[in-house]
């Protein structure tokens, strides 16, 4: 059910890595948990983040919820479509939903995320 | 443990059955959201809704000076009611803030009904109950008694007909009938807590599950869905009714909260009278307004308000309003700040948002 292509966080977001640039979204776990979003606050470009730091918020009608950056890196992207869609993220976190794009200090680090097998455990769990 | 389990209304399976995500609520299990916020919001705007409220208490006020008495409790005036009209009111603290906003129900000549809110019902009770004593009146807790179930939007008066023994064009705004629903006796209320036009239902808690599934078979035709509290709160925050606990509690007065409409000064004595005559004479400090953010973050509960960069006051509710899909949000400022227009900001999580108050409800019906 969740894409092999990617690693998974305990914090339900996943990156896909293209060389040495991580694609980051929310897993759709995250979303159905969230509910109906209404407001993404994204990143700066430029911005540099170690792994655990947050990128910034996402806002349901009824809670708001930080996105902590599974590795560390500069931001290279942000997906703007987000400011004017807020709700891709449910209907598409996996896809059009993306949330940012960082480019990688240590790729090694992605060793220590969880495998699609993995995360669908973990969130089976309801962690 | 037994006494800490949340208690269940008639109607707990069927949001099971209907994939309800349930929360613990006022030592309730309720559903918060089946399909999801917008489109349970939406259903109520455009066509018909149902809630199950049955956490909601009753206290029956009956007897030889039953009137009296709620006359002594409230700061609306109950003379005005006769059987088959209801009116909103408070029970108000001798600081004339309030003990719980209320409904209140004249069945009778010498019979009432009140109804409280889930968060407030012993401590309601209790109220009364000790306010009550100086008069020839019974108090009977009945909220184990009754189930209640809303059914609002523009399409709640047709798939309510539907199930009618009585005609419901005769049935005004806060006016009720004694009729039956689907074969089950009920008290229907033209009132409701979402700006819309609709039904309450009151009836015997044994017959809650039965009108749960009647009311949505006969709104299918309609596109009906069931509501949960989330958009129950989005839903009364557009229409710019209070919440006890954020906007209203035992510090905010009536005129502060801006429902000076249901203080009847002249309807004679009542705890906090005095309190609300003086304020009045002196002129409010602060009172709650309306107001909108530029952008789309959320105001919330608690969120500082700024004038300048002098904080001013604070936000009682706020959220992303479905149907206007604008920010909006309630909070308490200083007087010379609540002209419509007045610019003010919001501190959202270390962040300045600016924000304007605007005319409320938020939210009309046609």
């Amino acid at each position: 059910m969740y894409p092999t292509d990617r690693r998974y966080s305990k914090e339900h977001e996943w990156i896909r890595v293209d060389d040495r640039v991580g694609v980051i979204g929310i897993t759709d776990f995250a979303q159905d948990q969230l509910g109906d979003i209404v407001f993404v606050e994204l990143p700066e470009e430029g911005k540099a983040v170690r792994a655990g730091d947050v990128l910034g918020t996402i806002e349901s009608v009824k809670a708001v919820s930080e996105i902590f950056s599974p590795v560390s890196g500069r931001v290279s992207a942000a997906n703007s479509e987000l400011d004017l869609r807020p709700e891709l993220l449910n209907a598409d976190p996996h896809g059009e939903g993306w949330y940012c794009k960082i480019e990688l200090d240590d790729p090694e680090q992605l060793d220590r995320l969880m495998d699609a097998g993995g995360y669908e455990e973990f969130a089976q769990q309801g962690s | 443990m037994q006494s800490t389990e949340a208690k269940r209304t008639p109607m707990y399976a069927a949001h099971l059955a209907a994939g309800a995500r349930m929360v613990a609520f006022a030592g309730w299990q309720m559903p918060v959201q089946y399909r999801g916020v917008i489109e349970e919001h939406t259903a109520v705007r455009t066509r018909v809704g149902l809630f199950d409220v049955s956490h909601m208490g009753e206290v029956r006020v009956r007897g030889r000076q039953a009137l009296d008495c709620l006359q002594h409790l409230t700061c609306n005036d109950v003379a005005r009611l006769r059987p088959g009209r209801a009116q909103y009111t408070a029970l108000t603290t001798v600081d004339g803030c309030f003990v719980d906003d209320i409904l209140v129900y004249r069945l009778d000549e010498t019979d009432y009904l009140a109804v409280i809110n889930a968060a407030n019902a012993t401590k309601d009770v209790d109220w009364i109950r000790q306010h009550a004593g100086a008069f020839d009146a019974e108090v009977v807790d009945e909220s184990d008694r009754w189930c209640q179930l809303a059914v609002q939007g523009p399409a709640a008066a047709a798939t309510v007909a539907e199930l009618s023994a009585a005609p419901l064009e005769p049935i005004r705004y806060y006016g009720f009938v004694r009729t039956e629903l689907a074969g089950e006796r009920v008290i229907l209320s033209r009132t409701g807590y979402t700006g819309e036009d609709g039904f309450e239902i009151y009836a015997d808690w044994s017959a809650g599950d039965r009108l749960w599934r009647a009311v949505l078979d006969a709104g299918a035709v309609h596109g009906i869905l069931p509501v949960g509290l989330a958009a129950r709160d989005t839903l009364r925050l557009e229409a710019k009714m209070a919440l006890y606990g954020n906007e209203i509690d035992d510090t905010t007065t009536v005129y502060e909260a801006d429902l000076g409409w249901i203080v009847k000064l002249d309807k004679g004595e009542f705890i906090g009278r005095r309190a609300l005559v003086d304020q009045r004479a002196s002129g409010l400090r602060r009172k709650l307004v309306g107001f909108e953010l530029g952008g789309r973050a959320i105001a919330r509960n608690g969120f500082t308000v700024l004038a300048g960069d002098e904080p001013v006051g604070r936000v009682t509710s706020g959220t992303f309003a479905p149907h206007l899909r604008k920010s909006i949000g309630l909070a308490y400022v200083p007087i010379e700040r609540t002209e419509i227009g007045s610019e003010l900001s919001i501190d959202v999580r270390g962040r300045r948002e600016t924000a304007k108050v605007v005319a409320t409800p938020f939210y009309k019906r046609q």
